[in-house]
Order: structure tokens, then sequence, then C-alpha cells
């Protein structure tokens, strides 16, 4: 309710501002009367917590857990861990690096209740990672998690080997479109150095219009997908042998222009 | 078009002969080939005799290299060599010549063994208000021929500047007027264009046919590549990467500018082929989603119609440059890549190629009546040879074998030279040969090179 207060008044002030700043006389909008405050609910019983909960309360380094909390009769909710001041119902995604205990503390007129929730962290923590400030980026994301896709020789199909990586593809591609809206990803199509480059143009065309569309049905926005054939022309290995060969017939990833 | 004809249908009925005898290799010298004799020719004034053994290797090397003759091996010439008309005497030795003469400056020396030409070159340089300038005459050694001016077939001056490249250029000339008296379509001023990555990124290039001359047409800094020019020479399509997508690209051999073309909105529009009359192409685009198709268009990208409906992948079309009504193209109809042959329209759908390992590259004769073409017969993927097939029999002779891989033949104006791309020294190059599969010799060798076009018009 204060909140609400200020607001009206410095929109009030703002008016007020532009109306002077215009230097026409428009009398100024008579200030909303605000709501008053209800008297007769005040509370009066300790703030009570109806639950406070980590889910998954065991967790790998890196993946979220959900931390949800349900507080009657509050004025004030907080939670330490850098989390801070909250509504009376709620829930935060954390990502800890290590097993954390987080304290929620509510209260009310009538007085302070307390609540604890942990979540486990399973593995040990891996090496210190480069501080970038927080979440991971698109970009970082589709450097790291988004695995390239391989075929067989002169076929465009996923491979059933490749259906856990292509899932995890179209999860991790996602994640990017939700950090950021405007990222459009490059689906490369390349191919082995056997065939004739003019066919392996086309062939590449069909292997990066295969991994569009798995993608698409895994739920990946198509209109963030776009497809390019590079066929023969950009291998990243020249060696002779099959090894190379099976590297070289690739749908990459990168992001768009 | 009639000695073209003619020297094809030669050439063909004997390597299809050969063929039958063995099957894969190449095709015997013809014994019944003309004979030929041309003199080292010798100069006068300061700077033109320095320029005559180039002169003289050029064109030994252009006689040597026609599927159309027998060059004679100067090891069995005469000992007395003619240089003008003036030294020579037609026919048999007269009576009353002085006693034992030299041979050499009757035609009946060079006639008889062990030289036994049909026909006699000969001649001289000079050098002329600074010009290099060669006197070159032709003549037909028949002994039944006892008129000296009878048996002169040409005598002709060729002029060229006083320096390697003018002797070069002058011998060419000659070499050309020679084979053209047994149907050779003389290549001299043909160019070829080609693909290079000596600057580092893949360009479109241009070079004479004798790999003289070579420089760079395009200068994006991305990948330029799949030539294929106008038949009227005036235009070379290609397929390049400069906005980001592989997009056909129209440029002016004339002017050296972009001509306007609309790409369609597609992830790949490449391969350009022309009709004979240079007006409309047929290239492959992935416009209507799927398997790229094959598409006619104007030169400009106006008047789009789609023309294969296969669910397959179909790239590489070519027309046939004598009817302008049918085309092969290569396919993976049955599979693996194979080529194709089938209307303008894109009915009668025929498989030319065997079906066994990966057929691609093909190219039409400039008669229409042979595709050379990119095979892996008998070899794991990759390994590919030239092929020639002649397209109503079906039968097909091997022009390459055990020499790394050969891939992209197209021929040469004259219907007797094939130039293509070949890995037999390590990167790839542009090497030339006769249609019958000998002399073969490269024409490149600066970074790596690609995909030849010989162009069908004089610059």
């Amino acid at each position: 309710m204060t909140k609400h207060k200020i607001k009206m008044a410095l929109l009030s002030a703002l008016v007020l501002g532009l109306s002077a700043g215009c230097q026409k006389k428009i009398p100024p909008a008579p200030p909303q009367v605000p709501a008053p405050l209800p008297e007769n609910n005040a509370p009066t019983n300790k703030p009570s917590i109806g639950y406070f909960t980590a889910e998954p309360s065991t967790v790998t380094v890196g993946q979220p857990s959900s931390l949800r909390w349900s507080v009657t009769d509050a004025t004030s909710v907080k939670i330490d861990n850098g989390i801070g001041e909250v509504s009376p119902n709620g829930r935060r995604g954390v990502y800890p690096t290590s097993t954390t205990t987080y304290h929620l503390t509510a209260t009310g007129p009538a007085g302070t209740s307390e609540a604890d929730a942990t979540v486990t962290v399973s593995s040990p923590p891996p090496p210190a990672p480069v501080p970038t400030g927080g979440q991971p980026t698109a970009r970082e994301i589709l450097a790291k998690q988004v695995q390239d896709v391989h075929f067989e020789y002169d076929k465009s199909d996923i491979r059933g080997e490749d259906q856990a990586i292509i899932q995890g593809d179209a999860s991790a591609l996602r994640t990017i479109f939700q950090i950021d809206p405007n990222f459009i990803v490059t689906i490369e199509g390349h191919c082995d150095e056997r065939g004739s480059a003019e066919y392996n143009l086309a062939l590449g065309d069909r292997r990066a219009a295969a991994t569009k569309d798995a993608l698409i049905s895994l739920g990946v926005p198509g209109d963030k997908l776009k497809t390019v054939s590079f066929g023969k022309e950009r291998p990243i290995c020249t060696e002779a042998m099959e090894d190379c060969y099976a590297r070289n017939r690739r749908a990459h990833f990168s992001a768009a222009q | 078009m009639r000695t073209l004809t003619l020297s094809l249908s030669l050439l063909f009925t004997l390597g299809l002969a050969s063929a039958r005898q063995q099957v894969v290799g190449t095709i015997e010298k013809n014994p019944g080939k003309p004979h030929i004799a041309v003199t080292d020719f010798r100069a006068t004034g300061t700077t033109a005799p320095s320029l005559m053994a180039v002169f003289n290797s050029t064109v030994q090397s252009d006689l040597q290299s026609s599927p159309l003759i027998n060059f004679i091996p100067k090891t069995l010439y005469p000992l007395r060599i003619p240089q003008v008309p003036n030294d020579l005497a037609a026919g048999e030795a007269s009576a009353n010549t002085k006693p034992a003469p030299i041979p050499g400056f009757r035609l009946a020396d060079w006639y008889a063994a062990p030289a036994q030409a049909n026909y006699l070159g000969m001649g001289y340089g000079a050098e002329d208000r600074g010009l290099f300038v060669v006197f070159g005459y032709f003549y037909t050694t028949a002994p039944n021929i006892t008129d000296l001016q009878q048996a002169q077939i040409f005598g002709k001056v060729y002029t060229g500047s006083l320096d390697q490249s003018g002797a070069i250029d002058a011998a060419h000339h000659y070499a050309a007027d020679m084979l053209a008296q047994f149907g050779g379509t003389s290549l001299v001023g043909t160019r070829i264009v080609f693909v290079s990555d000596r600057t580092g990124s893949k360009e479109i290039w241009a070079m004479n046919w004798d790999g003289t001359d070579q420089h760079q047409i395009t200068k994006y800094g991305s990948i330029s590549t799949f030539p294929s020019v106008s038949p009227d020479g005036h235009i070379v399509a290609f397929t390049t990467y400069a906005t980001g997508y592989p997009a056909i690209q129209m440029f002016s051999l004339d002017t050296n500018r972009k001509l306007p073309f609309y790409n369609q909105r597609a992830s790949m529009n490449a391969f350009v082929t022309f009709t004979p009359d240079s007006k409309q192409i047929i290239f492959s685009s992935t416009a209507a989603g799927g398997a790229a198709q094959l598409y006619m268009a104007n030169t400009d990208g106006s008047g789009f119609r789609r023309i294969t409906n296969s669910g397959v992948i179909e790239v590489e079309a070519k027309i046939n440059p004598k009817t302008g009504t049918d085309l092969v193209d290569v396919s993976g109809r049955s599979g693996l890549p194979q080529v194709y042959k089938m209307n303008i329209e894109g009915t009668d759908v025929q498989r030319l190629s065997a079906g066994t390992g990966e057929a691609t590259n093909p190219a039409w004769s400039p008669d229409g009546s042979h595709i050379a073409f990119a095979w892996t017969k008998g070899f794991e993927p990759g390994n590919y040879n030239i092929f020639v097939m002649d397209v109503v029999t079906r039968e097909t002779i091997q022009l390459t074998a055990n020499e790394g891989r050969n891939e992209n033949p197209n021929w040469a104006p004259d219907g007797a030279h094939i130039v293509f791309a070949s890995k037999r020294a390590g990167r790839s190059q542009i090497w030339v040969m006769n249609a019958d599969g000998t002399g073969k010799h490269p024409l490149t060798d600066k970074g790596g090179n690609e995909k030849p076009v010989w162009v069908n018009a004089e610059k």
C-alpha cells in the first residue's frame, strides 16, 4: 500500500511537471484517493508457514532446485543466502554449488516464524567456474551444451544412437531462446570428402533440414533456426580415413550473424 | 560443324572398337591417321633466333597432343631441311639431277622410309620492324602429285610480339592451321574458367586454353565455386556464399561485372546450365523445401518453374548443347548418386550410368553424342576416374586409371580434348588430355584448382 501511494505521488508530480513544461494551464487531475487500510483484519496470530520446500532436494552442480513456500499472517518474508525479501507465496529457482540450507523468516505484527529447507548438492563441486556474472549466456550454452549430430554415408536421417544427443540439443536450445528471445541459431550441414562437391552441397542441405525438423518436433521454435549447407567445403579434419569422414558428416550449430 | 562431327565419329568408332577388346584402358593410336613431319624452323635477325626453340617445341607439343594425327619423331627426318618453297622439288628425282643428292629437298624423301610422312610442315622465322614473323608452309608428300604448286596446301605469314609469348602464339596458330586440315577445331583463343583457392579462399578464375594468363575473376573472400559458362561465352554463372547461403550469381565475362539475378528464397540455389541459345538456365533449388530439385528460369531468375519432383537429390543438370531438348543430371533416385537423362520438361527419365558405385559430374561432348563423367567403378567411394559414354549405345570407355582422384571432366570446343581436375600430384590441379585418354598434362600448379569449364567461344 505504501508503495502504491508513492507511485501515485510520483505520477502526479510527473503529470504536473509535464504540464508545466508544456506551459499549458491544464488543471491537475485530482490525485486518486487510496483505498483505506482494512482495519478489521489485522492479524492476531504469529505468521503461519504452510510449507517451505526445495524440489528436488538433491541436485548435481549446475542443476536448478526450486524453493517453494507459502506463508500467512506475515508482513515481511525473507530468505537468506542472497535471496532477500519475497512475497508470502512464491517459488524461486536456485543453483547452489554446494549443499545449502535456506532459512526463511516470516515476520508479522504478532511475532516471527522460521523454517529451513536444504538443497543437497550430490557431486563434488567442479573447478571454480570462470566468473561470468551469474547465468551462462545463450552463446555459452550453444558452445558448451549443443552437440553436433552425426550421419551415415550418403544419409540424412537422424540415427537411433543420436536421439539422446538431439534431445539434449533441443533442451539446451529451448533454454537459449528463453534466455535470449532474439537469438537465432544456424544449423550447418556438412559432408565427408568422398562424394562430389555438387551432390554433397544438396546432401548437407538435407542433413541441416532433417536436424531442424527433429528439433521442431521436440518443441524448439522453428523460426529461431536457420539452415545452411557447406557440403564438403568446411571439413574439421582432412585425413583420408573413416574416423575423420565420420566426424565430418555432421550438423553443427552456430550463432547466426 | 561437319568436320567436327567427322572427327568425333572417327575418334569414338576407334575408341569403342578398342574398348570392346580390352574393356578398360586407353584407345590405341590409329594407324590410319595421317603422319605429319614438321621441321625445326630457324631464323635470322638479332632476337628471333633465340625464340625459335620455344616456337618449335610449341608446334611439336600441339601436334603431339592432337588425336587427329601422328607426329613423326624428328630423329627419323632426312638430313637436309628445306626452309623455303624454292628449296623443294616435287616427285621423283629427275635423271639429270647432280649425282647422289643428300635427301631432304624432294617431297619424296619425306614420303620414303624412315620418315614415311604423308605431310610436311616447314618454314623459317625472321624479325621485321620489331615483330616476330614466321613463314609457315604445309605440303602433301603424296607421290602422285608431281606439281609443287599442287602439293602446297598452304603458305602463311604469322606475326607476334618479339618475345616468348609472341613466338608461342605464332606456333599455336601455325599448328592449328595444320590440324584444321584434318577436322581439328582450333582451340587457339579459347579460355578455361575454373576455381582456385590460391588467394586463401575459393574464387572464380580464368586462363587461356594452354594455361597461360591465369587471372582472378571474383574477389569475394568467401566460397565461390561451381562455375558454368553460357554457350555464347558472355556469362559465367557460379554459386557463392557471399551473402551467407549458397546462391547463384551471374557475371559478365565481357565487362567483369555482376549481372542482375533473382535468387529464389531457398537454403540453396546452385549448379547452373544454359540452354544452347544462352537465354535460359536450369539449376538446383530447395525453394519448395525437401531435397534440391531442378528448376528452369531466365538468366535473370525470372520465369521460375519446376522441372523435377522426385523427392530425392537432383543436381548437376547439363542441357544437351546440340538439341537443347534433353538433359543429364545426377540423382539419388536409385540410392547412391547416378547419372540420369531426361527431356527438358523432366519426363522420360532414364538412368545412363550402370548403377554400381557413384557416377557424377556429367558433361556433354559438343555434338551431344557422348558424355564424359566421373565414376567410382571398381573402387572405394571417392576414388573417381574419368569415363566417356556413348549416350545412345551406353558403351563406356575409361580414360584415367590408378592416378589419384579424377573428376569434373569438361569438353573442349574441338570435341577432341577434355579438361579435368586431378589429385594425382597431391592437391587438386587442372589437367587436360585428348578425348582418348592420351597426352595428359597439367595446366595449373599454384594452390588448389578445380571445376574447369572450357569456354565454347573465343574472347
